[in-house]
């Protein structure tokens, strides 16, 4: 079996996922002291979670001094989808990934970073995956304190054009995949459309965004693991 | 401010918490191939149904309008069908975006 475990490939493969939550980390920086948090609380509330809808919707709750049973609620709906996620990484991981290298996996296991992970051939083992997790880490801790501290020096069209950085790579990550296999297109096509219902139909829109996501998932994945299967020896 | 500053290390530690554990229990409790087709096949579809559904229509409004994100956006379906990798991707797609809104900014 394909086993990536190489540090300097993770880094290579992280960089662009860097420059991306740089750019929204920027963004969220910007956002948490506008609502009344301070430059340092937001760089902290980024160092431990490092995930963006569930800081996003924290921060007003946190500046209104809201209740921490709300708190706890909001980052549970909108980031029950990792666990999904971690359940599918756990399937990547190969033996080289040690107890210890599970706890930072797991802390690290963003959309982004799990999305190149499982795009990677065959396993995965624990110097890709730090590797990997390294520089988003650091570009998204660094975009949240400068975002924070100087917010207003960067000029805007430049944090628009960085704003789809992220999303650009998502569709880096589907498409190769979706030309070459029927079922991923498939899938992929069917989550869009979902997606947009989900947003644009009236009582739909009314859904917390992480819980769509789960829906989804759970839908478009059940329906096609039943409509094509993956093959026995294993996926791809 | 003195309440404040204890208060916001409960909620930091609230939130992390929340999130890490969400985040690792799977991790800590699947750790041997799962056996079933039917959920490696499921497992399979998750990450390219996550990544379809949060994209759209959610790149529409990523950057300063909705003009420039879908020019970013038809230059990234376009590199990404060649094959280019990630990096040349997000790259070029911000730089559509960027060269668009100037252009907007001067018409």
């Amino acid at each position: 079996m394909n086993v990536s475990n190489n540090f300097k490939k993770g880094i290579r493969d992280g960089l662009p996922i860097c420059f991306g939550y740089f750019a929204v980390s920027f963004a969220f920086g910007i956002f948490a002291v506008t609502e009344g948090l301070s430059a340092a609380e937001a760089t902290l509330i980024s160092i431990f979670n490092l995930t963006s809808a569930g800081q996003l919707s924290a921060v007003p709750i946190i500046a209104s001094g809201g209740s921490f049973i709300e708190l706890a609620l909001s980052q549970l709906v909108i980031n029950a989808r990792y666990s999904l996620m971690s359940v599918s990484l756990s399937q990547k991981l190969d033996e080289t990934v040690r107890l210890r290298d599970r706890l930072v996996i797991a802390f690290a296991n963003t959309d982004e970073i799990f999305a190149v992970s499982s795009a990677q051939p065959g396993c995965v083992g624990r110097k890709y995956m730090l590797g990997l997790a390294l520089t988003p880490f650091l570009g998204w801790t660094l975009g949240t304190l400068l975002g924070s501290i100087a917010g207003n020096v960067l000029p805007t069209v430049l944090v628009n054009a960085l704003g789809i950085a992220i999303y650009a790579m998502f569709i880096a990550i589907v498409v190769p995949v979706a030309k070459v296999e029927r079922g991923v297109l498939i899938a992929s096509a069917a989550a869009v459309l979902l997606s947009v219902l989900l947003y644009y139909v009236p009582v739909l829109s009314e859904i917390p965004s992480g819980f769509s996501i789960i829906i989804i998932a759970v839908l478009v994945s059940g329906v096609m693991a039943v409509a094509a299967p993956v093959k026995e020896d294993g996926e791809q | 401010m003195i309440d404040f500053v204890p208060r916001f290390f409960l909620y930091l530690l609230v939130m992390a918490g929340v999130t890490y554990l969400v985040r690792l229990l799977p991790l800590l409790l699947v750790r041997h191939k799962i056996q079933s087709r039917f959920i490696r096949s499921f497992l399979y579809y998750v990450p390219y149904a996550v990544l379809s559904a949060m994209t759209f229509p959610a790149i529409l409004y990523s950057t300063g309008n909705t003009v420039s994100a879908v020019v970013g956006c038809a230059v990234a379906l376009l590199l990404s069908y060649f094959g280019k990798s990630l990096l040349a991707v997000s790259a070029s797609a911000a730089g559509a975006v960027l060269v668009t809104e100037l252009i907007m900014l001067v018409i």
